[in-house]
């Protein structure tokens, strides 16, 4: 079998993009914890703020440090294997990642010295400065890198000048159609997907007992606030498909398995969509409902698969199964804070080992759900890079060979399969010792001076010199 | 193409300087972090190696963001020569990226995943020479320049691997490692200071090798940049050049030899590489693609020139000051006793 460079090419940036993403997924709503919590203990000094802020800053260290290193592979990337994309939307894409660069990145990195470092070093309203603008940092990152993705999946404010894409408005390019839905609903979910990590580690440290005051506080802080956000996602979700099936319509189709175009249009809960076919098998559907949530109307019809060419026919079995994975962990999400929230009544909610056993087990679901989101809509825009105008398969560098991409993709296959379980491990163990030692590490703050120096440093071996 | 005026204003060249800084900032600070990591290897036991990392732990992952800034700007700025160089580059880009990732994680992991130890700290130290190695294949590659059919490359994957640009990579690895041990001379004290220029002083030498034989082989083998230094009277403008080099030189050698320097080592490492910068800068000049294509030719469209100058001339200099504040926070020197953890 030849090697292809374009499938492996596209396997590669699935695989660098894909452990990136979970990253950011992790720190954005992170960082904003992280802020809050410290903003909290300057405004009332409890010192339980300062222990679950000076936790999670540990842990953040870690996910950050490896948000960097696999971040910095993905501009990259469009230069190696992407060069033909790179050349023709750079005059649009180039400022608004580079925007993303210069204004959030450094932000999060110059100060985020200072959060995980300079306790010790800066007064205490400094440090929360320093948090505020670490979380703003992730915020402005995310901001700008969604409106490229957006710009790709919903182009517009642009005129193409020798076969290259020109801007001829900016505001129409960074806010572009589906930017606003795919913001809200990717901060949203990195806001959820850190509340079950942090609703995870606090209900163990509650089960373990010797941290119990700081879980049961980041517990019940995150069990109300995911009350209101999972809500406010299912409602975000729905907006951006909306948006979908007004600008992305074969992409809709491919979700929702309508290979047909069928009025009233049936919603397929589960089927195996067989693309050479174009039926799906095995379907069951509920009649008339994919009109009323598409529509909003009794008769309204949504555009099957017929109604484009085969040719731009994204593969759906991806999407359709990737957006039934996300949906039904948002379900799962919701059943699980109503009824955490539920057993606050009569002050059952820290008591049930039971209840605790289970949410310990949460921590892995904002991060199936935005893995499969994001399987949704970058398969479901195929066979575009910018939809409608330009095709992956001529977006690829044509001087690759399938093994040159080979190579490459082994190497970042062995680097992640070494450092994401390190990294696991990592801060599984910083969450084993828990918030105390993490006081003792850092040293208590009075007045933004230690109290006592700190000494937590790889043991010398016997006879080596202390210098 | 002549160059693209708006409002009289030339807006590549105003790029061409501020990419030109980027890229300059980043080989410097990441340059001496990495340095650093390539001297970790040398270090004498845990002790000195937990110091020697401690004396770049609060900096470098700020410092290896100006690499994004260096490569979204090149691709912002001069998208063409972003498409052709980077597919050239495929190998040593990925094997730098590779390394940076194993180095980058390494300064949490050495300390947590403490039964593994010495696995991160070859990581660390490994990934430092081969991210710089490679990054020294990416310059001699670049400098020897790329087979393209107009705007498209067109060679092989492998045609960076010459003699040249392994050479460019081996003299980039005594480079870093000379900042490397200035930047530790200033943040350490006692006998690790002495260690750190000792290493400085061997490095050094190293650095002087590998500029004459560079400036030596480019002027032989690359037709136009010898002629752009030996044709009159270009020759009596650029003789100052190579004359204060060597000047820069003799002071380094000098300071690296009093017991009492701190700051010289590293000083006189930066004016080092700032004067083969400017000698890059004027062997290259006016080309973005060496040989091929100018600054001109390669340039984005001014809409996107203008678009991202404008958010850059507000947010580069907040930027450099607060990257300034917090290497003032840190300042002084290190101390083995606090981890930067």
């Amino acid at each position: 079998m030849a090697l292809d460079p374009l499938i492996l090419s596209r396997l590669q940036f699935f695989w660098v993009i894909g452990w990136h993403i979970l990253l950011p997924a992790f720190t954005i709503g992170l960082a904003s914890f992280i802020a809050a919590m410290e903003g909290a203990y300057i405004v009332t000094g409890r010192e339980v703020l300062f222990r679950i802020s000076s936790f999670w800053i540990k842990i953040f260290s870690v996910a950050f440090g490896m948000g960097v290193v696999s971040g910095i592979v993905m501009p990259f990337q469009f230069g190696t294997n992407w060069s033909r994309y790179s050349a023709d939307t750079a005059n649009i894409l180039a400022p608004l990642f580079a925007y993303e660069g210069i204004v959030a990145f450094f932000l999060e990195a110059a100060f985020l010295g200072v959060l995980l470092f300079g306790r010790k070093l800066v007064p205490r309203w400094a440090h929360f400065v320093a948090a505020l603008m670490v979380a703003l940092g992730t915020l402005f990152s995310a901001f700008w890198i969604l409106s490229a993705n957006s710009w790709m999946q919903t182009p517009q404010g642009y005129e193409i000048v020798d076969g290259r894409f020109v801007a001829v408005d900016w505001f129409a390019v960074v806010f572009n159609p589906s930017f606003p839905f795919r913001f809200a609903h990717m901060v949203c979910a990195a806001y959820i997907t850190t509340g079950f990590v942090v609703l995870s580690v606090g209900a163990w440290l509650i089960r373990k007992g010797q941290f119990a005051e700081e879980g049961r506080l980041m517990f019940s802080i995150t069990l109300w606030l995911l009350l209101f956000l999972v809500p406010l996602q299912i409602f975000l979700g729905d907006q951006h498909g909306l948006n979908t099936l007004e600008h992305q319509p074969a992409k809709l189709a491919a979700i929702e398995g309508d290979f047909r175009t069928e009025t009233p249009t049936p919603l397929n809960l589960f089927a195996i969509p067989d693309q050479n076919t174009a039926t799906d098998r095995f379907a069951i559907a509920i009649p008339r409902l994919g009109s009323i949530i598409l529509t909003h109307s009794w008769n309204g019809t949504v555009k099957g698969l017929d109604q484009f060419p085969r040719q731009d026919w994204p593969p759906v079995i991806f999407p359709f199964f990737a957006f039934r994975i996300m949906v039904g962990v948002g379900m799962l999400m919701l059943a699980l804070v109503i009824w955490g929230n539920w057993m606050r009544r009569g002050d059952r909610l820290f008591r049930s080992a039971r209840l605790l056993r289970l949410f310990e087990f949460t921590a892995p679901l904002g991060f199936i759900a935005v893995i499969a989101g994001w399987i949704t809509t970058e398969t479901g825009r195929q066979p575009w890079t910018v939809y409608g105008l330009l095709r992956t398969a001529d977006s690829v560098s044509p001087s690759l060979t399938g093994s040159d991409v080979l190579l490459s993709l082994v190497g970042y296959i062995i680097a992640y399969a070494i450092i994401y379980p390190a990294g696991w491990i990592v801060m599984s163990r910083i969450v084993r010792r828990g918030p105390e030692a993490m006081v003792a590490e850092d040293g208590a703050v009075e007045a933004g001076r230690p109290r006592h120096p700190v000494t937590e440093l790889p043991a010398l071996r016997p006879g080596e010199a202390t210098q | 193409m002549t160059p693209t005026l708006t409002l009289g204003v030339d807006f590549v060249l105003i790029w061409t300087m501020i990419l030109g800084v980027g890229v300059f900032f980043y080989v410097l600070l990441d340059g001496f972090d990495l340095g650093v990591g390539i001297l970790f290897g040398f270090a004498p036991d845990t002790a000195a190696r937990n110091l020697v990392m401690n004396a770049i732990a609060p900096v470098w992952d700020g410092n290896e963001t100006w690499l994004v800034l260096g490569s979204m700007g090149l691709l912002a700025a001069f998208p063409v020569a972003f498409a052709i160089i980077m597919p050239a580059v495929y190998f040593p880009i990925a094997l730098m990226l590779l390394s940076l990732i194993f180095r980058g994680v390494s300064f949490e992991f050495r300390y947590r995943d403490s039964e593994h130890r010495g696995f991160w700290d070859h990581g660390f130290n490994y990934g430092s020479l081969l991210a710089t190695f490679m990054q020294g294949i990416v310059l001699g590659a670049f400098v020897q320049g790329f087979t393209t059919d107009g705007t498209v490359f067109t060679g092989s994957s492998l045609d960076c691997f010459t003699p040249f640009s392994v050479l460019v990579g081996i003299c980039l690895v005594f480079g870093y490692a000379l900042l490397g041990a200035g930047w530790l001379v200033l943040k350490t004290e006692g006998t690790m200071q002495s260690w750190a220029r000792a290493l400085g002083r061997k490095t050094f030498l190293g650095v002087c090798v590998a500029i004459l034989l560079v400036s030596i082989w480019t002027t032989v083998a690359f037709a136009d940049i010898r002629s752009r230094w030996f044709s009159w009277p270009d020759i009596a403008l650029l003789t100052p050049v190579p004359i204060v080099t060597a000047a820069v030189a003799w002071l380094e050698w000098r300071t690296l030899n009093r017991a009492d320097s701190e700051a010289g080592p590293f000083i006189g490492a930066v004016a080092l590489f700032a004067l083969s910068y400017l000698g890059l800068g004027i062997s290259l000049f006016p080309y973005v693609v060496p040989h091929r294509l100018t600054l001109w030719q390669a340039a984005s469209n001014p809409s996107a020139q203008v678009f991202l100058l404008i958010g850059t001339m507000f947010l580069l200099p907040v930027i450099l000051m607060y990257t300034g504040w917090s290497y003032w926070v840190f300042r002084g020197k290190v101390r083995a006793d606090v981890g930067y953890h």
